[in-house]
C-alpha cells in the first residue's frame, strides 16, 4: 500500500508537465479564517478556472519566510495573506509587488473605482485590503463578579477584577492601552509613545499587571484560556471571540471598549515568474471583488474592506444569525474605537519591540 | 524461586494497624473533600479495622467477602459522592482494601521473596515498588489524559462537567470523523506516510553500510567521522532548520531549473533528504551497538566455506544485525514522523506533514482533532512495539541465547 | 617468510590491511559525503552569518569610503562631502528598497536607527544628489539625529564586512567606535538566558537521573517478560508526538487543569489558592523531564542489564549491608549508564524550544526560544547565528567530554 502510494506520487509528480500553472499556493492564517476564505474565495475560483489551490497556514512567519525565500531566489508562494503592518514592511523591503488598484482590482458593481471603494484602507502600495478586524477583549461572564468590565482600564484594575488576563506577546496594542489607562489622551498616545520616556511610562503601567498576565502568541490561545477559565479576560481578534461565544456557546462576552481596528489583506510576493504573477493577479481580481468580500462575512465576523460590500453582508451560513451586529464596525460596537497608526508602527516597531522583549524577559 | 518461601498467617497486631493506616489515609481525602479531614481519618480507619475483623474472624470466606466489600464501597461512593465517578472510585477502593487485608493477613507479601529477608528489607522491597509505580504513572498519565479528551464533544482541550459526570452527551466521535474526512488532515497524513518511509530507507541503508565500515578494525579518523555522523542529533534543531533551508532552496532551484523536475516532486525530495539526515545518528548508534556484540568468526567461517563478501553480508551478517537495523529504522521513522521544526522551514505547503498540521492546529485553531490523531498513533505505536519485541525474541533464538 | 602466492608475508599482510581500510572507507564514504554536503556545509554557512556584515558597505558604498577620513573621536561632525555621498547612496538605496533593511540592521545596535532611516527615507527620496546640494544643513533639518556625532559613529563602527558585533551582542556587549562595551542595563538579557538554560538543563538532567535510575533498575532486574511489558510504558510516551505530550502537560498543569482539580477535590488545596505550575520554570522542568526521561532510562537500562547480579550477592555474603553492597558494588558499575543518559538528556534539553515556548511563559524559556525569536520575528539572523554558534560550542565541548568519559559507541537506544 505504502509503496504503491509512493510510486503513484512519484510518477504523477514526474509526469505532470512543469510549465503548467494549474496550481497555486495561497498562504493564510489557518483555522476558521482559512476556512472562510476557502468557502468564499478558493472554492468558487477553482470552480470557475480549474486552478487548484493549496493552503499554507504560515502567515504568522510570512515576513521571515518571504525574506529567506527572496534571498534564496526560490519564492514558492503565489499569494500571501498578511496584516497591514507586515505588508508595509514587505513593501518597504521590496519583497512584495506594487499593485495599481485601478487596473489590477475589480471596480464596484455601480462603477466606483476600486481605489475609491477601498478608500483610506489602501495603506500601502503593495497591499490589497480584505477585511477589517479588531483586537479587543473577551471576559468570562461567570468569573468577573456582578459588575462586568465595561472600560478598557478594567483590564489594568486587578483589585476590582482579580485573576489572570491574557495579552499578546508583542508591544503593539498593549502599549497604547497602557498609555490610555495611564491618563494619556487618545489623540496624544502616539506622540507620547514616540519618546523613550513615553515608552517607559507604558512599560511601567504594564508592570503593574505583569504578574497577572499570561502572554499569548498564537490566535487560538486566548479562546482556549477563556474556555478553560485560566484567564478571566484576554485580548484577541473579534472573530475568535465570535466563534467562542456564538459557535461554541461558552460563557464569554465581549468588551468592545477601545477596540483597535486593523486590516488584513493580500500581497503578491515580488520575484514571481511572469506566468505565476499573471495567475496571482487573476486570483486577486476575482477574490477581492464586492460580492466575494461580502460572502466571506457569512463565515466569520470580520468586516469587508470595500464600502460597496457592506450592504451585502447577510446571515451566518450555519447559525443563520445576522452578522451585521457582530461586525467590529457596527455602530453599537464602535462607540469607542482606537485607530491603529500604521506609519508610527512601521517606523518604531523595531525600536519598541527590542525594548518590550527585554522588559518581558526581566 | 517463587514458591520457595513458606507463608503463614500473620497476627492481628500487625494486620489491624496497617489496615487502619491505609483506611485512614484514604479517609483523609474523602474527609477533607467533605469538610473535616480528622473525622475522615477516624471513620476511614475504624471502618477498615471493623471490616477486616468481620471478614477474617467471622465471615472466613475470602471470595464472598471480596464481593461484599466491593459492593459496599461502591454503594457508599454512589450515595455520599453522588454520581457515577465516586461510585467507581468506591468500587476500586473496596477491592483494594480487601485485597490488602488478605495480602497482609495470609502473609502473601512474603511468598515471592527470599526467605531470609528481614522485615526492614521486605518493607523496602515494597516501598521501592511503590516508588517505581509512581514514576511509571508519571510517564504514562499525560498520555492517558489526552485519550478521553479526544472524545470531547466541545472544541477545546477542557474536561467539561458533562465529561466528569460520565454523561454520554459530553462525548463524541466528531474529532475522529474530522480527521478521517478533513482534506488537510488526510493530505498531511498521506504526506507523512510518503516522506517518513523513504527518509527511513535512505538513512537505514546508508547508515547500516557506514556502521559496518566503522566497525572494521582499522579505520583512519574514526572519532572524527563518528562525530560528523552523529552531529545532526547534537546541533540544536532550529539552527539545522535555517541552515538547511538555504541549502535546500538552492538545491531545489538547481533541480527545477537545470534538471527540469516538477516543483512538487522537488519539494518532496528536499524534505525526504532533510529528514534522512536527521535520522542517521539513530541508525548509526543502534547498528554500531549491535555490531559490538557481533562474533567476527561467523563471517570468517562463511568466507572459509566459499561465500563471497556479498553473500556473507546478506546471508550471515544481515540476519544477525537485523534487530539493530530495524530498531534504528524505527527511531529514524519516528524522527521523521514527529519532526516539525525542519519541515516548517524546508517544506512547502504541498509537503505538509502530520506534525506540521498538528502544529498549525495547535497554534491557530485549538481542536481536539490533534488528540484524536495522537490516540490513533498511540495505538499504532503499541503495534510497532509489539513487532519490535517479537523481532527481539526471534533474534535471541537465532543467536541461541535463552531469554534472560 | 612467504605467503601462498610467493610474495613476502609482510607485504601481503600490508596489502590486505590496505584493502581492508579501503573497503571500510568505501562503506563509510556515501554517508559521510551525504552528511557533509547536506548537513555540515549548510550549518557552517548558517553559522557564518554570525560574522558576516556586508550590508552597510553594500548599501552605502560612497559613505563608507568617506567615513574612513572622518575621526569619530574628534567630536566634530563630518563635512559636506560625506553628507553628499550619503544622499547619493540613499537615493540609490531607496530606489532599490534597501534602506529600511539597513535601518533595521543598525537598529540592532542602536535603538532609533530604524525609524530614523524610514522617516528620512521618505524625504531624501525627493532630493537630487546632483543638483540639490549642499546637503549637510538639509539633512539635519530632515532629522536632527543626522547632526549628532553618535549617529555617524554607529554607522562607521558597523561598516566593516566581517564583524564581531553579533558575538558581542550575544554576550550582552556591543561594538562601539572605541571597541567592545557592555550593553545598556535594559537590554542585558542574553547572559541571563544562557545561565538559565544551563541551570534548568542541569535540573532537568538531575531529575531525570533521580526518576530514571529506579525504573532502569527495576526493568533490568525483573524477569524479561514483565520487564518488556513495563518497557512499553517507557517507550509509549517516547513515541507519542512531542506536541501532544506538551499540550497534555498544559492540560495537566494549568490552574483549572487536571492536577489542580484533583488537589482541590480531595481538599489538599483551597479553591482560591490553586497552585501555579505552568508558564514558569516549574512547568518547563516537569514537561521536559517527562519528555526526556526515556532518553535517560534506555541507556541506563542497557548498562544495568550487563551487570551480573551475583556481584551483589557476593558482596552481601561477605557481610556487606544492602546499602554498602549497592553503593560500593552496583552503583559504580552503573555509572557509565548514568553518564550516557545524562549527556544525551542534557544535550537535547539545552537545544529545546517548542516545549518551553508552550509551557514556559516568560520565566521558563530557553536561549533556543530567543534564537527562534530572532530568526522568525525580529529577523536578526546574525545574532541568531551567533547565539547558535555559542550554543553549539557548548554542546560540542560536552560531546567531546562524553566521548572521553564514556565513548560514543556505548550509547544504546533500546
Amino acid at each position: 500500500m505504502k509503496t504503491k502510494l509512493t510510486a503513484l506520487a512519484v510518477t504523477t509528480a514526474l509526469v505532470a508537465p512543469a510549465a503548467m500553472a494549474q496550481e497555486m499556493t495561497i498562504v493564510s492564517w489557518g483555522g476558521a479564517y482559512s476556512k472562510s476564505q476557502l468557502k468564499a474565495y478558493h472554492e468558487p475560483y477553482t470552480a470557475k478556472t480549474g486552478v487548484s489551490i493549496i493552503n499554507d497556514d504560515s502567515s504568522a512567519e510570512a515576513v521571515a519566510k518571504l525574506r529567506a525565500m527572496n534571498e534564496a531566489g526560490n519564492v514558492t508562494w503565489d499569494v500571501v495573506d498578511v496584516v497591514a503592518a507586515d505588508a508595509m514592511r514587505l513593501c518597504d523591503e521590496g519583497l512584495a509587488m506594487e499593485i495599481d488598484p485601478d487596473t489590477m482590482l475589480a471596480a464596484a458593481p455601480d462603477g466606483t473605482s476600486a481605489a475609491d471603494d477601498f478608500g483610506d484602507l489602501l495603506v500601502s502600495e503593495c497591499f490589497i485590503p480584505q477585511i477589517v478586524y479588531s483586537t479587543t477583549f473577551g471576559y468570562r461572564t461567570d468569573l468577573v463578579g456582578d459588575t462586568p468590565p465595561t472600560k478598557i482600564c478594567d483590564v489594568f484594575d486587578t483589585a476590582a477584577y482579580p485573576g489572570k488576563r491574557s495579552l499578546e506577546k508583542r508591544p503593539i496594542n498593549n502599549m497604547e492601552w497602557a498609555l490610555l489607562c495611564d491618563g494619556v489622551a487618545k489623540e496624544d498616545v502616539y506622540d507620547v509613545l514616540a519618546t523613550p520616556e513615553g515608552q517607559d511610562q507604558a512599560l511601567a503601567k504594564l508592570d503593574t499587571i505583569k504578574d497577572d498576565v499570561i502572554w499569548w502568541s498564537a490566535g487560538a490561545d486566548t479562546p482556549q484560556l477563556l474556555a478553560d477559565g485560566e484567564v478571566i479576560m484576554g485580548s484577541t481578534y473579534n472573530g475568535r471571540l465570535f466563534s467562542v461565544i456564538e459557535e461554541q456557546k461558552q460563557p464569554v462576552a465581549m468588551l468592545w471598549d477601545a477596540q483597535v481596528f486593523d486590516l488584513d489583506g493580500w500581497i503578491i510576493p515580488a520575484g514571481l515568474s511572469e506566468e505565476r504573477q499573471k495567475q496571482a493577479l487573476d486570483y486577486i481580481m476575482f477574490a477581492t471583488d464586492t460580492q466575494r468580500l461580502a460572502d466571506q462575512a457569512k463565515y466569520i465576523s470580520y468586516g469587508p474592506a470595500r464600502k460597496s460590500s457592506a450592504p451585502l453582508v447577510g446571515k451566518h451560513a450555519d447559525l443563520g444569525i445576522d452578522m451585521a451586529p457582530h461586525m467590529p464596525t457596527d455602530p453599537n460596537n464602535a462607540k469607542n474605537t482606537f485607530l491603529y497608526n500604521y506609519e508610527f508602527w512601521a517606523d518604531y516597531r523595531d525600536d519598541i519591540d527590542a525594548k518590550f522583549q527585554a522588559w518581558l524577559a526581566k | 524461586m517463587a514458591a520457595l518461601t513458606p507463608i503463614s498467617r500473620k497476627p492481628m497486631s500487625l494486620v489491624l494497624p496497617t489496615v487502619a493506616a491505609a483506611g485512614g489515609f484514604f479517609g483523609l481525602f474523602v474527609g477533607t473533600a467533605n469538610g473535616s479531614g480528622l473525622l475522615g481519618v477516624l471513620i476511614g480507619a475504624a471502618l477498615a479495622v471493623v471490616l477486616a475483623l468481620v471478614y477474617v474472624s467471622v465471615l472466613k470466606n475470602e471470595a464472598l467477602s471480596k464481593w461484599i466489600n466491593i459492593a459496599l464501597f461502591g454503594v457508599l461512593g454512589y450515595v455520599f459522592g453522588g454520581g457515577i465517578a465516586p461510585a467507581i472510585i468506591g468500587l476500586v477502593y473496596g477491592w483494594f482494601i480487601h485485597w490488602f487485608t488478605y495480602w497482609l493477613y495470609e502473609g502473601r507479601y512474603r511468598a515471592r521473596l527470599l526467605p531470609y529477608l528481614t522485615p526492614g528489607q521486605v518493607l523496602w522491597h515494597y516501598s521501592f515498588r511503590v516508588i517505581c509505580g509512581a514514576i511509571f504513572t508519571f510517564l504514562i498519565t499525560p498520555i492517558l489524559v489526552v485519550m478521553p479528551l479526544s472524545f470531547n464533544a466541545q472544541d477545546f482541550f477542557t474536561f467539561t462537567p458533562e465529561m466528569l459526570r460520565l454523561d454520554p452527551a459530553g462525548y463524541s466521535l466528531k474529532h475522529y470523523q474530522d480527521f478521517f474526512t478533513n482534506n488537510e488532515w488526510q493530505r498531511s497524513f498521506k504526506n507523512s506516510l510518503i516522506i517518513a518511509p523513504i527518509a527511513t530507507v535512505i538513512s537505514v541503508s546508508l547508515g547500516t553500510l557506514a556502521a559496518i565500515g566503522l566497525s572494521q578494525s582499522h579505520v583512519p579518523g574514526r572519532r572524527a567521522i563518528m562525530a560528523v555522523m552523529i552531529s545532526p542529533m547534537i546541533v540544536p534543531l532550529i539552527i539545522s532548520a535555517t541552515g538547511m533551508f538555504f541549502f535546500y532552496s538552492q538545491i531545489g532551484n538547481w533541480m527545477e531549473g537545470t534538471l527540469g523536475f516538477n516543483k512538487t516532486f522537488v519539494g518532496y525530495v528536499k524534505v525526504v533528504l532533510a529528514h534522512a539526515v536527521l535520522g542517521i545518528p539513530f541508525v548509526i548508534i543502534t547498528v554500531t551497538a549491535t555490531l559490538v556484540g557481533f562474533d567476527r568468526s561467523l563471517t570468517r567461517a562463511a568466507a572459509n566455506m566459499g561465500a563471497n563478501p556479498v553473500t556473507t553480508f546478506f546471508r550471515v551478517q544481515m540476519p544477525l544485525i537485523l534487530p539493530g537495523v530495524i530498531s534504528g529504522g524505527l527511531f529514524a521513522f519516528i524522527t521523521s514522523f514527529d519532526e516539525v521544526v525542519v519541515v516548517l522551514f524546508v517544506g512547502s505547503a504541498s509537503q505538509k506533514t502530520l506534525p506540521w498540521q498538528m502544529f498549525t492546529g495547535l497554534r491557530e485553531q485549538i481542536s481536539p482533532t490533534i488528540l484524536a490523531v495522537a490516540t490513533i498513533l498511540v495505538a499504532i505505536s503499541i503495534l510497532l512495539l509489539a513487532t519490535v519485541e517479537m523481532l527481539r525474541r526471534r533474534s535471541e533464538r537465532l543467536r541461541g541465547m535463552s531469554p534472560s | 617468510m612467504l605467503a601462498a602466492d610467493g610474495t613476502p608475508l609482510k607485504k601481503s599482510l600490508a596489502r590486505a590491511l590496505r584493502m581492508q581500510k579501503m573497503r571500510a572507507l568505501m562503506l563509510i564514504a556515501p554517508l559521510l559525503i551525504f552528511v557533509l554536503i547536506s548537513f555540515i556545509i549548510p550549518i557552517g554557512s548558517m553559522l557564518f552569518r554570525s560574522v558576516e556584515n556586508g550590508i552597510v558597505a553594500e548599501t552605502l558604498p560612497l559613505t563608507v569610503a568617506e567615513l574612513q577620513n572622518w575621526d569619530a573621536d574628534s567630536g566634530e561632525l563630518p563635512d559636506e562631502p560625506l553628507y553628499a555621498a550619503f544622499v547619493t547612496d540613499m537615493v540609490a538605496a531607496i530606489e532599490a528598497k534597501k534602506h529600511t533593511r539597513l535601518g533595521t540592521r543598525l537598529n540592532y545596535e542602536q535603538t532609533g536607527m530604524s525609524s530614523l532611516f524610514r522617516k528620512s527615507g521618505r524625504k531624501i527620496k525627493r532630493m537630487d544628489p546632483a543638483t540639490d546640494g549642499p546637503f549637510k544643513e538639509q539633512l539635519i533639518k530632515v532629522d536632527k539625529k543626522w547632526g549628532e556625532v553618535e549617529t555617524w559613529a554607529v554607522i562607521k563602527a558597523h561598516s566593516v564586512k566581517i564583524t564581531n558585533g553579533y558575538f558581542l551582542n550575544a554576550v550582552d556587549m556591543q561594538r562601539t567606535p572605541d571597541g567592545a562595551a557592555p550593553q545598556p542595563e535594559d537590554k542585558r538579557i542574553l547572559i541571563k538566558l544562557f545561565q538559565r538554560t544551563l541551570i534548568m538543563s542541569l535540573i532537568i538532567t538531575a531529575s531525570c537521573i533521580m526518576l530514571g535510575y529506579p525504573v532502569a533498575w527495576i526493568l533490568a532486574n525483573l524477569p524479561a517478560r514483565t520487564a518488556n511489558v513495563l518497557m512499553i510504558l517507557v517507550l509509549l510516551p517516547f513515541w507519542t508526538s512531542l506536541l501532544v505530550r506538551t499540550s497534555a502537560w498544559k492540560v495537566m498543569l494549568q490552574q483549572q487543569g487536571v492536577i489542580n482539580e484533583v488537589l482541590v477535590w480531595i481538599g489538599l488545596v483551597a479553591d482560591d489558592a490553586r497552585l501555579v505550575m505552568i508558564n514558569n520554570e516549574f512547568g518547563t522542568i516537569v514537561a521536559m523531564t517527562h519528555i526526556l526521561l526515556p532518553f535517560m532510562i534506555l541507556p541506563m537500562y542497557s548498562v544495568m542489564q550487563t551487570i551480573n547480579p551475583s556481584y551483589l550477592r557476593a558482596a552481601k555474603s561477605m557481610g556487606a549491608t544492602n546499602w554498602t553492597a549497592f553503593w560500593r558494588v552496583y552503583f559504580p558499575l552503573s555509572v557509565p549508564g548514568i553518564g550516557a543518559g545524562s549527556i544525551l538528556v542534557f544535550i537535547l534539553a539545552i537545544g529545546y524550544y517548542i516545549t518551553p515556548e508552550i509551557v514556559g511563559g516568560t520565566k521558563g524559556v530557553f536561549i533556543s526560544n530567543r534564537i527562534a525569536y530572532h530568526i522568525s520575528s525580529s529577523l536578526n539572523w546574525g545574532l541568531a547565528a551567533a547565539l547558535g554558534t555559542i550554543l553549539l560550542a557548548v554542546v560540542l565541548i560536552l560531546y567531546w567530554a562524553y566521548d572521553k568519559i564514556v565513548g560514543i559507541d556505548n550509547v544504546k537506544l533500546g
